[in-house]
């Protein structure tokens, strides 16, 4: 009787420790859609990020820990657009988390309120990993991020109607300061307009969409294939044909192919943060693009 | 009507900005035009997709997978045995030479907001076709409660509920071949429950109907056959994974037929099989991509309580024995598309009463073991090509050096993977 008592004491104690009620929980399933949902939710939210700067969000692992964590959440924040198809409705499926399955208000996919660029106009494997809906890599252009934090305060808003003027105001107070710091990035990222790039993955379409970079080879053969000796040997001399004056990976990628090309053509490797984490700098969203502007400066000429 | 209006305007505008301005370089007209190329592909493509992407959001997704071997053995697969053990069907090695595998589809889907729907049916090389799973399960119930119903793998130990396209290896360890009839999958319902909590723990419990091994004969009214299981698992840190299981089957069996065809062995009684797993992954960072390491165990011990009939010779003897084993594996992707594998098998059969001596239920003072090593390559996540090798000491006094060289490949949709 006394160990039972014992273990009812202890089992208050954990509930105690639990996080408040009121506290909205967000399953954020990459680090800038975590980031986002704190600059709006402030203290309102509490975030759990399923995946780091330094990890693939195409290829993560059905994990028990974010099993757990999907389990528990009130609001699941991805970019969808297929980049998590390996995973995510593996959590789904098993999370038994009604509230936040596909059409629910508790499922918000960011890729839904952007414009989505390089949609394929033909599906096949032998192009490699593509997307149907486009490419899902939009975290780079930063007025996508304005354009999902507005939907994401709405949505917030729905979840936690008590909170709808908080969402409201913060989300305000965000998007005058994220459009100030657009503007000052643009201004300073004028001189890479028109700038020829190679890169590893084909993840910046939205980067060189907004600052006018020309991106004119890849590193892997297909989408989502590592790059092969062979494939390389092509990439160096389609360079020395059409030069190119940085080659751009995000941190996660693995660095070897970027690193052969450079020795063998001098062209600078860009390693950008790409998503908030990936450098000491890109602590946050402002972090992320003045890290990734000053980086793309530091290779020029 | 407008039209030449706008474009005398548009004249006027062009020659006035040409006036005005130093005349444009080539390079940055080509580039403009480049980039003016670049958006309207874009744009028709958006077109072209809009339609076809609605209509495909409500087909459910349909993958293929297509296996195939080339096998060599330096004993002949027809005497394979495993003394001490009574054998399910389709529990050798496999045959020798060139061989089609299981072509597996599946088509899944969620059917609403409240039911998810999936169907596996195996097409075997003799141009059977098998219903391997047909489930729904509930995503709306929530408190962390998932229900389940219709054919499925049990969801007993790790290997079980993973299909054989998803195998480390080319074949089963040697507990689930012999306890376990490689994958024990039935008719069924399922409950279970994940908790609140940040380390994962899962209850489940699950009822069969018990036609298939260890089970036989749909005992119990169609219901005699049912399990539990219990899972814990976490991180330890950003690279490491880990997942710990216990579980326990409960079977009731009537006139289970093993061995001959014509004269089967007949088993009529409880089978009671309880096993523990664990699984480790390693990756650097957490990012699978490049290198990454896993680790597997698993333990069982199946208790069989009842009467044994050899050959239907309508003489049931008395059988009340135990008989357990263990496999371990470790799988090492050492560089991007190529991985390499070790395996250890371990079996061990209780002695039987002198009645049964020469029984398939004779251990004939034989433990089986066995050795396998094996590597693998992947040029997509889609495709793998795999070499195999094991050191075979299934059988008393025989070794059989066993190889395989398998395609596996999926076509159509991404199949997300469980742990």
């Amino acid at each position: 009787m006394k160990t039972l008592n014992r273990v009812f004491a202890g089992l208050l104690t954990l509930l105690a420790t639990l996080p408040a009620a009121a506290e909205i929980r967000v399953f954020a399933c990459e680090p800038e859609w975590s980031a986002l949902a704190r600059e709006l939710g402030g203290d309102r939210v509490s975030v759990f990020t399923a995946t780091t700067a330094r990890q693939d969000p195409h290829h993560i692992e059905a994990r028990p820990s974010l099993i757990a964590r999907l389990r528990q959440a009130d609001l699941l924040v991805c970019t969808g657009a297929e980049l998590e198809t390996g995973w995510l409705p593996m959590l789904l499926r098993q999370s038994g988390n009604a509230g936040v399955q596909p059409g629910r208000p508790g499922y918000f996919e960011a890729a839904n309120h952007v414009r989505m660029l390089e949609i394929p106009a033909r599906l096949d494997r032998a192009e490699g990993d593509v997307h149907a809906a486009g490419n899902p890599h939009i975290q780079t252009d930063p007025r996508n991020i304005g354009a999902v934090a507005t939907a994401l305060a709405r949505r917030l808003a729905e979840i936690d109607p008590a909170g709808a003027d908080h969402y409201q105001t913060r989300q305000r107070d965000f998007a005058q300061r994220w459009d100030a710091a657009i503007k000052r990035w643009e201004q300073q990222a004028a001189p890479l307009r028109g700038v020829r790039i190679v890169v590893q993955h084909k993840g910046f379409p939205y980067l060189e969409n907004w600052l006018g970079l020309r991106q004119v080879a890849t590193l892997e053969p297909r989408p989502g294939m590592e790059p092969t000796s062979g494939y390389l040997v092509e990439v160096l001399e389609k360079l020395k044909r059409e030069p190119a004056k940085m080659i751009l990976r995000a941190v996660y990628n693995d660095d070897r192919a970027s690193v052969w090309l450079s020795e063998r053509t001098g062209i600078p490797v860009v390693t950008l943060p790409y998503t908030v984490g990936g450098s000491d700098q890109a602590g946050n969203l402002f972090g992320l693009f003045d890290d990734t502007v000053r980086r793309l400066l530091g290779a020029m000429p | 009507m407008h039209k030449p209006i706008f474009m005398a305007g548009l004249l006027f505008a062009a020659h006035v900005t040409q006036a005005a301005e130093p005349p444009v370089n080539p390079q940055q007209l080509r580039d403009l035009e480049q980039r003016v190329r670049e958006l309207e592909a874009a744009k028709a493509a958006a077109d072209k997709t809009a339609t076809r992407q609605i209509s495909n959001n409500f087909n459910p997704a349909i993958s293929l997978i297509l296996d195939g071997k080339l096998s060599g053995f330096s004993r002949d697969p027809g005497s394979y045995a495993l003394p001490g053990f009574a054998l399910g069907e389709e529990t050798g090695p496999g045959e020798e030479g060139l061989r089609l595998g299981e072509s597996e589809l599946v088509m899944s889907s969620n059917i609403d907001d409240k039911f998810y729907g999936q169907f596996t049916a195996a097409l075997t090389p003799e141009n059977e076709t098998e219903v391997e799973e047909a489930f729904i399960e509930t995503l709306a119930l929530g408190g962390g409660t998932t229900l389940k119903a219709g054919r499925f793998f049990s969801h007993i130990g790790y290997l079980n509920p993973v299909h054989a396209h998803a195998w480390d290896f080319a074949d089963q360890p040697l507990v689930y071949r012999a306890l376990l009839g490689n994958q024990y999958g039935d008719d069924g319902i399922q409950a279970r429950w994940v908790a609140p909590t940040d380390l994962f723990l899962e209850l489940g419990a699950e009822l069969f109907r018990g036609d298939s091994f260890p089970a036989g004969g749909a005992a119990g009214n169609g219901k005699g056959t049912h399990s539990v299981f219990v899972r814990l698992g976490g991180d330890a840190g950003e690279s490491h994974a880990w997942r710990v299981g216990i579980s326990r089957l409960d079977t009731d069996a009537e006139d289970r037929a093993t061995g001959d065809e014509t004269a089967p062995d007949l088993f009529t009684g409880s089978s009671t099989i309880t096993g523990v797993d664990f699984v480790w992954k390693w990756a650097p960072d957490g990012n699978p991509k490049r290198t990454n390491f896993k680790f597997q165990t698993e333990y069982f011990t199946r208790d069989e309580n009842g009467t044994f009939d050899p050959a239907s010779s309508g003489t049931p003897l008395a059988h009340d024995a135990k008989q357990k084993g263990w496999y371990a594996q470790a799988v090492y992707q050492f560089m991007p598309r190529w991985r390499a594998g070790l395996r250890a098998d371990r079996l061990k059969a209780d002695a039987v009463d002198a009645a049964l001596a020469g029984t398939a239920l004779d251990n004939a003072g034989h433990r089986p073991k066995r050795a396998s090593a094996m590597i693998d390559f992947s040029n997509s996540e889609f495709s793998r090509l795999r070499f195999q090798i094991n050191k075979d000491e299934s059988r008393q006094d025989q070794k059989d050096t066993q190889w395989y060289l398998q395609y596996v490949m999926s076509l159509g949709a991404h199949g997300a993977h469980s742990f």
